[in-house]
């Protein structure tokens, strides 16, 4: 069966700060683990939330700009994976490892 | 053959081949929806054609081919109007013909995908009801007290997570094996007892083929891991339970208390096997977990030949051991039952005191507090816990019994 695709993503709480030196050296080796084994498809940082912009073009007038996230919460996605596996076994073994790494909640989710 | 032999094959077929019928068609789609469905048809083209046809000499198999026949007409249909082809695709290659233990196999695969983790535990009890016990949707919300609707709505997005977040269909690898066990247990010990007591006024007080579908399932996977102390101690549990079925219920339809029951009727064999397990998992000296401890009481009852002859210090002593695991109310309860016999009803009634606020809603809090009331000669008060206790009960043996002590206070 093909494989399937999942979203991993990082949950900033407020637990969390920035990622220390020893995190960022367990999520270089657990991405290298990841490409070496066939799992990886992407995966990236986000800056914070205050740095967001929503823009809302449905409209019939010009887009309309706002400042800010598009909803506040005390928990954000503060990064990602886009993983490659088999069922979502793999998955959440993959996932476990990868919070691990960096030291926070993550969830997974399947892309359609 | 007479109508009412055809509905007692349908009946029996339903309760042996179901999940079979399920876990087969799963395996074959990869599709717990269509599985379910399908099996569904078939079971009532059954119901529709076994009067005129007659029973078929291999229900099982005659259930497997029509719910297979109705899954693939399904996907025809639904590949011709939305250009599925990967749903047909599924479709080729025959099934070989299944051995016992490949069946036992895949009935397995099916709990441990009806029972992971990536679900919520409400939802992997109503799934292994509907799935492996083929109980339908009704019986599972009325077992659980819960609107139909939102059992059915449990089930469908339980089965839609299933589907799209790819769980599988198989049985765990031994890194995962130990937890994904222990999450079955705890399904097999519900659906143990919902066929143990049923809790609704409107099924049978006791439903064999749900423990029986228990105890069968924890056999299985004892076999995969038989060296697992909780396994062993759930299927001990279960059986030493399931030894007294018949003398726990009267013929008139009334529950016949532990130390009430014929003892002549418990099922020895049953009895023998439970206490083996016990013996076997003291033996390795582990600190035994809930399910062994629970075990272990039942052995102590079960090893008296006579209700006056239980040994309730070794009762109170494992209860001890078992409240140090399990904080829950309803232990604190049971083991007071135990201290109301060895220090007197007094002593049990001031343990009780406390969990009122937490048991309120528990009609065996009532009943256990009416007991140790009549004990006392309180009989107004006895008669109002006994009022409590029946309007929370929903099991109608247990009602039937509830209602004989409370009229019996005069």
């Amino acid at each position: 069966m093909a494989e399937m695709q999942y979203l991993v993503s990082v949950i900033f709480d407020e637990t969390s700060g920035f990622a220390t030196p020893e995190e960022m050296t367990a999520i270089d080796a657990f991405n290298d683990g990841l490409r070496a084994e066939g799992s990886w498809v992407f995966a990236g940082g986000l800056a914070s939330p205050d740095t967001a912009t929503v823009i809302d073009n449905r409209g019939a007038g010009e887009a309309i700009v706002t400042d800010g996230p598009f909803v506040e919460t005390k928990e954000h996605v503060a990064g990602f994976w886009i993983i490659e596996a088999a069922d979502l076994d793999v998955a959440l073994r993959l996932a476990a490892e990868g919070s691990r790494a960096c030291n926070r909640k993550v969830e997974v989710r399947p892309f359609l | 053959m007479t109508e009412v032999d055809v509905r007692e094959a349908v009946a029996a077929a339903h309760r042996d081949e179901w999940a079979r019928v399920v876990a087969s068609l799963t395996r074959r789609f990869g599709d717990l929806d269509l599985a379910e469905d399908a099996a569904a048809e078939a079971f009532a083209v059954a119901v529709e054609r076994w009067p005129s046809d007659g029973v078929p000499p291999n229900p099982g198999g005659w259930l497997t081919t029509t719910a297979n026949r109705k899954a693939i007409d399904r996907i025809r249909r639904e590949a011709k109007r939305d250009d599925k082809h990967e749903a047909a695709r599924m479709l080729s290659g025959d099934d070989p013909p299944e051995q016992l233990g490949v069946v036992d196999d895949l009935r397995l695969r099916l709990i441990f995908t009806c029972c992971h983790p990536a679900l919520a535990m409400e939802s992997r009890v109503a799934l292994t009801l509907r799935m492996v016990g083929g109980l339908t949707v009704p019986e599972i919300a009325r077992a659980f007290l819960v609107q139909e609707s939102a059992t059915g709505q449990r089930i469908t997005r339980a089965k839609a997570k299933i589907k799209a977040a790819r769980i599988p269909y198989r049985v765990p690898s031994a890194d995962d094996l130990p937890a994904r066990v222990s999450g079955v247990l705890a399904v097999l010990y519900l659906v143990f007892n919902e066929g143990h007591l049923a809790t609704s006024p409107d099924a049978d007080p006791v439903r064999p083929h749900l423990t029986a579908e228990a105890i069968r399932l924890a056999r299985l996977v004892r076999v995969l891991v038989p060296e697992d102390g909780e396994v062993a101690g759930l299927l001990a549990l279960m059986l030493l339970t399931e030894a007294r079925r018949t003398a726990r219920v009267s013929t008139t339809g009334e529950l016949v208390v532990l130390e009430q029951q014929d003892r002549g009727l418990w099922d020895g064999e049953l009895i023998a096997e439970g206490h083996r397990l016990v013996r076997e998992r003291l033996a390795t000296g582990a600190a035994p977990g809930r399910y062994q401890l629970l075990a272990a009481i039942n052995a102590v009852h079960t090893s008296a030949r006579d209700a006056r002859d239980t040994d309730w210090s070794q009762v109170v002593a494992l209860y001890d051991q078992l409240v140090r695991l399990d904080r829950s109310p309803v232990v604190a309860l049971n083991r007071a039952v135990a201290v109301a016999e060895l220090d007197g009803p007094e002593v049990a009634l001031a343990a009780i005191a406390p969990l009122g606020e937490a048991l309120d809603g528990y009609h065996a809090f009532h009943a256990t507090r009416a007991e140790l009331l009549r004990r006392l000669d309180r009989g107004t008060e006895a008669r109002e816990a006994y009022d409590r206790a029946i309007a929370l009960a929903g099991n109608t043996a247990e009602t039937a019994y509830l209602t004989r002590r409370r009229d019996e206070l005069g």
